[in-house]
């Protein structure tokens, strides 16, 4: 079986988000780009199941639509541990835009399973995994927190409202990972670092795609109002406080 | 034309998110000039179907198969598009929860409809199409455009106001032929838990942090969180040390919550926890830190030693419960 992670790069989480002149995008000085975090726990997993003989996985690849510039993460996710990697190269214009372009990647390269994270840091949209499944006319499962094999099956835990599903469906499939999928997300080691620059990195030009939303403006949270403090002797206060100024209970 | 709104029901039985999505799919009706139709699928009885009634679905399209007893993303993205072009509806919406992120991105391609996820306000604009969503994760709000014909739109949960508008909605049940091979989905086992409130519905989280040291002084978190008619939380270090399930971990990497208040007990505020929770109505902070971040993001906070103010919250809250 083969694995495809999708990895975007992202903004590390820590970043003071500022945007650029006219407010239509951010402003990219000084920003430390990171794989979003999902898709670093997604091929973390595909690595450990890879580990495992037993489950036959012949090799771990990851896809990214982007520009040259950000090829830095693609080598953090060779160093990681990845076989190999795709790049589309193209701006990721808007999530239908992207997907269509990681369903071509599939299209010819043909994978088993696909693992996407919930959502990129960023845009927060949680749809471009669901999108690469149909665009393919494959099954997706979503909200997965964890992936094993059992007698040469992939078996999916899918989390539920109150609760957890354990769920398969046949390959290939689409599943779109949230938090449980792996504890820690593996780290480059030096020997790692090194081999990555000489693993292959496939560079695709993207096909003619639509997108069909575009950011018009980014604003900022509406600023909060400064905080009350209250005696920490007479916590009584601050109940009397949520009662009857704030109303929540 | 009509705003096609999908309800989900657990158990047969509809919930605050159910109404709170079809009140703003009234509201988006109202703005473009049309009806609202909500789907249901599953099976729910014509009184609680009605209910939707009251929020202003003019009309209540009910599904019921065998077939959908298990929920395959693939079927029941097919479920929707064939209601939503039966009904000729141009906006369709759905709850950005785990239902509507499997369903939504499918539907998209299907229909070629650009998705607002997790929108948190009524369209900005009708032209261009413009919503209102999340972006860094709750570091910024991006005003985007949808300029496909067919739209859908995501609701963030908690987010938007329920409103009574009466209608007296017609109910119209329907069958759609759903092949039992189309069903790829397998569903070998279920784990539910009942009877314990969902954070993602309280109303009132209380959550407690790497601050308060250790598992045993969780009682009097849980013990407020009872009293206040409402659910507990904790920060991803307090999960990942195994205090508490990890069911209950909020932040970027856990739960997005909204719920109308949040006390954040020995809590430092990371950037990465704010991003759980920022969208709370009120947030109280209760830290021995004067400078901790997270008194940035609090209406309400206390400058003291948890171990030491939550009893006497506790009492306090017992005081007004009398
Ligand atoms: C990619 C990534 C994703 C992450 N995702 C999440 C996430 O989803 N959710 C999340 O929570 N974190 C997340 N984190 C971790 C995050 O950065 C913080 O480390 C974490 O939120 C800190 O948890 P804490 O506030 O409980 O602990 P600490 O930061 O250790 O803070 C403890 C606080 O308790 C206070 N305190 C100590 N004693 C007392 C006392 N007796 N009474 C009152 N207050 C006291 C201290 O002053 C301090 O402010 C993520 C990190 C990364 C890198």
């Amino acid at each position: 079986m083969k694995i495809l992670v999708c990895i975007s790069n992202v903004p590390d989480t820590t970043t003071k988000i500022r945007f650029a002149p006219g407010n239509t995008s951010i402003d990219i000085a000084g920003i430390q780009w990171v794989i979003n975090p999902w898709d670093e726990l997604s091929l973390t997993r595909a690595l450990e199941l890879k580990d495992d003989a037993a489950n036959g996985i012949k090799s771990v690849t990851v896809v990214h639509v982007g520009p040259a510039a950000s090829e830095p993460t693609i080598r953090k996710a060779l160093a990681i541990g990845a076989d190999d990697a795709v790049r589309v190269n193209a701006e990721p214009r808007d999530a239908y835009y992207t997907a269509a372009q990681i369903a071509e990647v599939v299209k010819k390269e043909q994978f088993d399973i696909i693992l996407c994270g919930i959502e990129s840091s960023d845009y927060n949209g949680s749809i471009v995994g669901g999108m690469v499944a149909e665009f393919l006319g494959v099954p997706s499962v979503s909200s997965v927190s964890g992936i094993k094999f059992e007698n040469g099956q992939p078996v999916m835990t899918r989390e539920i409202d109150g609760g957890k599903e354990t769920v398969t469906v046949p390959v290939p499939f689409v599943a779109i990972v949230q938090k449980g999928i792996a504890k820690e997300p593996r780290i480059a080691a030096m020997r790692g670092i090194m081999m990555a620059r000489s693993k292959p990195v496939k560079l695709v030009e993207p096909v003619a795609v639509e997108s069909l939303t575009q950011v018009l403006e980014y604003e900022k949270p509406a600023p909060r109002a400064a905080c009350k403090y209250i005696d920490s002797e007479n916590p009584a206060q601050l109940i009397g406080l949520l009662q009857n100024e704030a109303k929540v209970i | 034309m009509s705003v096609l709104v999908y309800t989900e029901n657990w158990d047969g039985k509809f919930k605050k998110l159910s109404f709170e999505l079809v009140s703003y799919a009234a509201g988006v009706a109202k703005m473009t000039g049309s009806s609202v139709t909500a789907l249901s699928v599953g099976r729910v009885e014509d009184a609680e179907l009605k209910k939707l009634g009251d929020y202003g679905a003019a009309k209540i399209v009910n599904v019921n198969n065998d077939q959908l007893a298990v929920f395959d993303s693939q079927v029941y993205a097919g479920v929707l598009a064939d209601i939503s072009a039966g009904k000729g509806s141009k906006i369709i919406i759905l709850a950005n929860n785990n239902t509507g992120k499997a369903i939504a991105p499918r539907l998209s391609v299907r229909l070629k409809a650009g998705v607002g996820s997790g929108v948190s306000r009524l369209p900005l604009n009708l032209n261009p199409f413009t919503v209102y969503k999340r972006s860094y994760s709750g570091n910024a709000f991006a005003h985007m455009e949808i300029n496909s014909d067919i739209k859908i739109l995501t609701l963030a949960q908690n987010s938007f106001d329920i409103a009574s508008t009466p209608n007296t909605a017609t109910i119209e049940n329907t069958f759609v032929t759903i092949e039992a091979s189309q069903v790829k989905t397998v569903v070998k086992n279920v784990e539910k838990q009942t009877g314990k409130m969902l954070l993602t519905d309280a109303d009132i989280v209380v959550s407690g942090g790497r601050g308060m040291k250790s598992p045993d002084n969780w009682g009097p978190i849980v013990e407020l969180a009872d009293l206040l008619g409402g659910a507990t939380a904790c920060s991803r270090p307090v999960s990942d040390e195994g205090w508490r399930p990890h069911t209950e971990h909020t932040g970027q990497t856990g739960k997005i919550i909204a719920p109308n208040l949040y006390i954040a007990v020995g809590i430092s505020g990371a950037t990465q926890h704010l991003a759980g929770i920022s969208s709370s109505k009120y947030i109280v902070a209760i830290n021995t830190d004067k400078d901790a971040p997270i008194f940035e993001a609090a209406q309400y906070g206390i400058v003291g030693d948890a171990l030491k103010v939550l009893p006497k919250l506790v009492e306090a809250v017992k005081e007004i419960k009398k």
